[in-house]
């Protein structure tokens, strides 16, 4: 591990850290040390690694087996620890605020507060009067004023987020973990969150810090730890270190990389000139979209870019009707669409492939055909009877055009690999003959073959005249997929790139929010114990 | 702090000066002034209707009936109201873990030809051999439940045939029915009376005292109740999920035995054909007491009146003497029907502030 040369004794600490799930290598060798008294942000993009270490650190999850001596141990306050449950975690004084939040609806403030640690008096039972003081001065210290006799689920959800945090703070612990703690928080309680993070340094308490929102990083952490692919790629403090590297560190790009061509299967640019198939106007919904609108022509492939959470698959969804917005207006072709209604949208002609096709595509037990035709079924039947003849002309020409791969049409598509899935899904959705196309991650988790397969086929759609809504952490597919690049950060668009302006440079500089004319270069000491990554060239200006 | 009509959401300020109200300032989260009244009144109906109804219905019963309102006929309730009453206890338990348990009714038919059996070497033995075996069974079922996660439905399905099958053997296909010596300290246990009132019933207080001490003050109350509400948050709190279950389900299988044996001790025999369906007849009381099938909320004085409520019904339709027995589970089955109608109605308007 590197050591740090000084500094207050590490309170936590993971040296070599794997974690498998089947299939998947989620953590990957990671060394992490929080000490005490330090605010140490964990960072990364979907996938990283995130979640799954703080779960091993928290004894929800129990890391692999060390493959070396001293590698995959967990040490806590100086002697190797393992957390068969959280329960034992908590005891041992580190505990957690979930992202969402993990309490029990039901059930009272204070009940919440004090499970499995209530105060007991006489024969053992709960001193509910003694339980409701303390649980009062608890909150009233976190500037929370409510009746810690009322259930739960009839607080607002920021007063529920306060509680868990109350929860955390109020048992003996010496390290908090707090998985992005913001996401369902007004700016007031975002105050008050971090006077508290700050009063748990004072105490000398180490707080572990998720967040994808950087302002937040840089006013209250004082570390960083980056993940990427199950690594830490890097460690150290956060002061003094560029936004825009941080985010070249996150996504695994580097500034002033040269870019190689021919990666992607993207062609040139399409014809951009006609009125928009798609507008979206306004789209507001609490807590995720903040006023987004933009634009798709037909033929036009329009890249959403931004860090996750900066709102990229909410506004997907939004426009898509599959959630509701607050405010604001989605009009196809012309034609005000409802809003919050599937159906409505799909309809008007807006098709979602939606960013997790195991979950929310594909049904693994049914054949290739049945899942083409399971969207356009209303369209392919007569009087209520499924037209089978036209299902056949319909499943063999889409099988045959998206050159989807399979013992035929009556394969499971369970057994087909996920460049195929993928394939399939699209071609359910291209079945209802679609003005729009939202496409979500289309090309994660396949193959790189088969992700040049499905690029060129966006290219060639997009050719037909479709209108393409391209969403991708992949930087290249999203510069050279995209006609224009609309860029979000915490629910608001920030930058519009078209045309020239669609480089990868100025896609960090907007997705870091770093105005394009400030130079990024990265002063000289800071320490990088990064071997993974070559030094950073600093980024020139155009 | 009182819960006043405008002031339920707290003001959530900065650690230094705090203001008094916070004013709704676009937040959607904070609770309207108006639905509080109505939100008292849906919680009140949740946890009181069914007393407010057992109220009515056992005035109405007693003005239409002169019979009714009769010293017999009130301790004939009373003890018939006991047994079931204890099933019922456990079953609040399960369900609050947002369980089910079907085995009960076997159980409880076990555990009086098991007592009655266990009579002849004493009343020790009647009294135990029962809570042995249909607490184990109950304890089966929680670990299979809790540890090998199966469905509750299917385990205590399973279970329930199961422990017909064992009845059945231990009475010849049902053709033995043991006998319980009526002198045996055992038999007062169902016959004796204590103040003019039956044994049955004092142990039901008894027990449903101690389980709503357990329930409402122990530390494993609180984990009944976090289990059921929310599993997952209540494992990341800390909660040992599978221990409660597993300990849920033992107590429900010992309080059918225990009922089944009590019920056999009034009998002074263990009859083989008693307890088909008991155990929906404890669920359905259980959840007119205002326990949510769902889980996560209940208590016991509820299923106590639901109990009641059902026998008053019962008794009720019993005193018209034209009407036939069959529609004591008509009726029963309507208001049941309702009762969940009203709940899962008032569920969600709460739900909606």
């Amino acid at each position: 591990m590197p050591a740090h040369p000084a500094g207050p004794a590490a309170v936590l600490s993971a040296a070599g850290l794997s974690k498998t799930f089947p299939g998947v290598r989620a953590l990957d060798g990671v060394d992490f040390t929080v000490r005490a008294g330090e605010v140490h942000a964990l960072i990364g993009e979907n996938g990283a690694g995130k979640s799954t270490l703080i779960k091993v650190l928290t004894g929800v999850y129990r890391p692999d087996p060390p493959a070396a001596p001293g590698a995959g141990v967990l040490t806590y306050d100086g002697s190797e620890v393992e957390f068969a449950t959280p329960l034992e975690a908590q005891h041992a004084g580190i505990s957690t605020i979930y992202q969402e939040v993990d309490l029990v609806p039901l059930m009272s403030v204070a009940r919440n507060l004090f499970l499995g640690w209530e105060p007991r008096g006489r024969l053992g039972l709960i001193d509910f009067r003694r339980m409701h003081r303390e649980a009062d001065a608890a909150l009233r210290d976190l500037g929370v004023r409510v009746d810690v006799r009322r259930p739960l689920r009839e607080l607002g959800v920021g007063v529920q987020q306060m509680v868990a945090l109350a929860r955390a703070v109020s048992v003996d612990a010496r390290v908090v973990v707090m998985d992005e703690p913001t996401s369902s928080l007004e700016p007031r309680e975002v105050v008050t969150l971090f006077g508290v993070i700050r009063m748990l340094r004072e105490r000398g308490i180490a707080v572990i810090y998720v967040s994808h929102r950087l302002d937040e990083l840089y006013e209250v952490c004082d570390t960083v730890t980056v993940l990427r692919d199950g690594r830490s790629v890097h460690t150290g403090p956060i002061a003094g270190l560029d936004r825009l590297r941080l985010v070249s560190l996150m996504l695994g790009r580097e500034l002033g990389d040269v870019r190689d061509q021919g990666l992607t299967r993207f062609s040139g640019s399409h014809d951009t000139a006609a009125e928009p198939v798609l507008r979206a106007e306004e789209l507001t919904v609490r807590h995720q979209l903040h006023g987004v609108s933009l634009t798709v022509r037909p033929g036009e492939v329009v890249g959403l870019g931004g860090l996750l959470g900066s709102g990229r698959s909410e506004t997907a969804k939004a426009i898509a009707g599959a959630l509701p917005p607050d405010s604001g207006r989605v009009v196809v072709a012309g034609v005000p669409v409802r809003t919050g209604s599937t159906p409505a949208a799909i309809r008007a002609g807006v098709s979602l492939l939606p960013e997790d096709r195991k979950a929310e595509g594909i049904v693994p037990g049914l054949s290739v055909r049945e899942n083409i035709a399971l969207a356009a079924l209303p369209g392919l039947s007569r009087f209520g009877l499924v037209d089978e003849a036209r299902i056949d002309r319909v499943v063999a020409t889409f099988m045959k055009r998206l050159r989807i791969k399979a013992s035929g049409p009556h394969q499971k598509v369970g057994e087909l690999s996920g460049g195929n899935q993928q394939k399939v899904l699209l071609a359910r959705w291209l079945a209802m003959n679609p003005k729009v196309l939202l496409l979500d991650e289309p090309t994660r988790g396949i193959d790189v073959g088969a992700k040049a397969e499905v690029q060129k086929l966006i290219d060639e759609l997009a050719d037909d005249g479709l209108g393409v809504l391209l969403i991708s952490s992949d930087m290249e597919e999203l510069i050279e997929g995209s006609d224009r690049v609309v860029v979000l950060k915490d629910g608001a668009v920030v930058e519009e790139l078209a045309g020239d302006a669609v480089t990868e440079d100025r896609l960090l500089r907007a997705v870091a929010a770093m105005p394009a004319d400030v130079p990024a270069d990265v002063p000289a000491d800071v320490p990088v114990d990064v071997p993974a990554v070559r030094t950073a060239s600093g980024g020139d200006d155009d | 702090m009182t819960v006043g009509t405008h002031s339920p959401r707290s003001p959530l300020g900065p650690p230094g000066p705090r203001s008094p109200v916070r004013p709704a300032d676009g937040g959607t989260d904070a609770d309207p002034p108006g639905p509080a009244r109505a939100e008292r009144v849906s919680a009140f109906a949740q946890q009181h209707g069914a007393l407010v109804t057992l109220v009515v219905a056992v005035l109405a019963a007693w003005l239409s009936f002169d019979t009714f309102m009769t010293t017999d006929n009130m301790q004939n309730m009373a003890v018939s109201s006991a047994f079931l009453a204890v099933v019922a206890l456990g079953t609040t338990f399960v369900i609050v873990t947002g369980g089910i348990d079907l085995s009960v009714g076997s159980l409880f038919a076990l555990g009086g030809v098991l007592a009655a059996w266990g009579s002849r070497y004493g009343s020790a033995v009647a009294l135990l051999l029962p809570l042995a075996v249909c607490g184990l069974v109950g304890f089966v079922n929680g670990l299979l439940i809790s540890r090998s996660r199966l469905a509750p439905f299917i385990v205590t399905l399973a279970a329930m045939l199961g422990a017909r099958g064992i009845l059945l053997a231990v009475t010849d296909e049902g053709s033995r029915t043991y006998l319980v010596d009526e002198d045996s300290f055992f038999a007062t246990l169902g016959q004796g009376k204590v103040l003019g009132v039956g044994a049955p019933v004092w142990i039901t207080v008894g027990l449903f005292v101690a389980g709503a001490v357990v329930l409402r003050r122990s530390r494993f109350g609180q984990y009944v109740y976090a289990v059921g509400g929310n599993e997952d948050a209540a494992a990341l709190m800390g909660v040992p999920v599978a221990r409660t279950k597993t300990a849920v389900y033992t107590l429900s299988g010992l309080c059918a035995g225990l009922a089944g044996a009590l019920n056999a001790a009034w009998l002074v025999s263990g009859v083989t054909i008693l307890g088909s369906g008991m155990e929906l007849e404890a669920i359905s009381a259980v959840v007119i007491g205002g326990t949510l099938l769902s889980g996560g909320f209940g208590f016991l004085s509820g299923s106590l009146v639901g109990v009641l409520l059902l026998k008053v019904i019962q008794n009720v339709i019993n005193q018209i003497g034209s009407l036939d027995s069959a529609y004591q589970q008509v009726v029963s089955g309507g208001f049941l029907a309702v009762v969940v109608v009203a709940q899962t109605w008032l569920g969600r308007r709460r739900r909606v502030l």
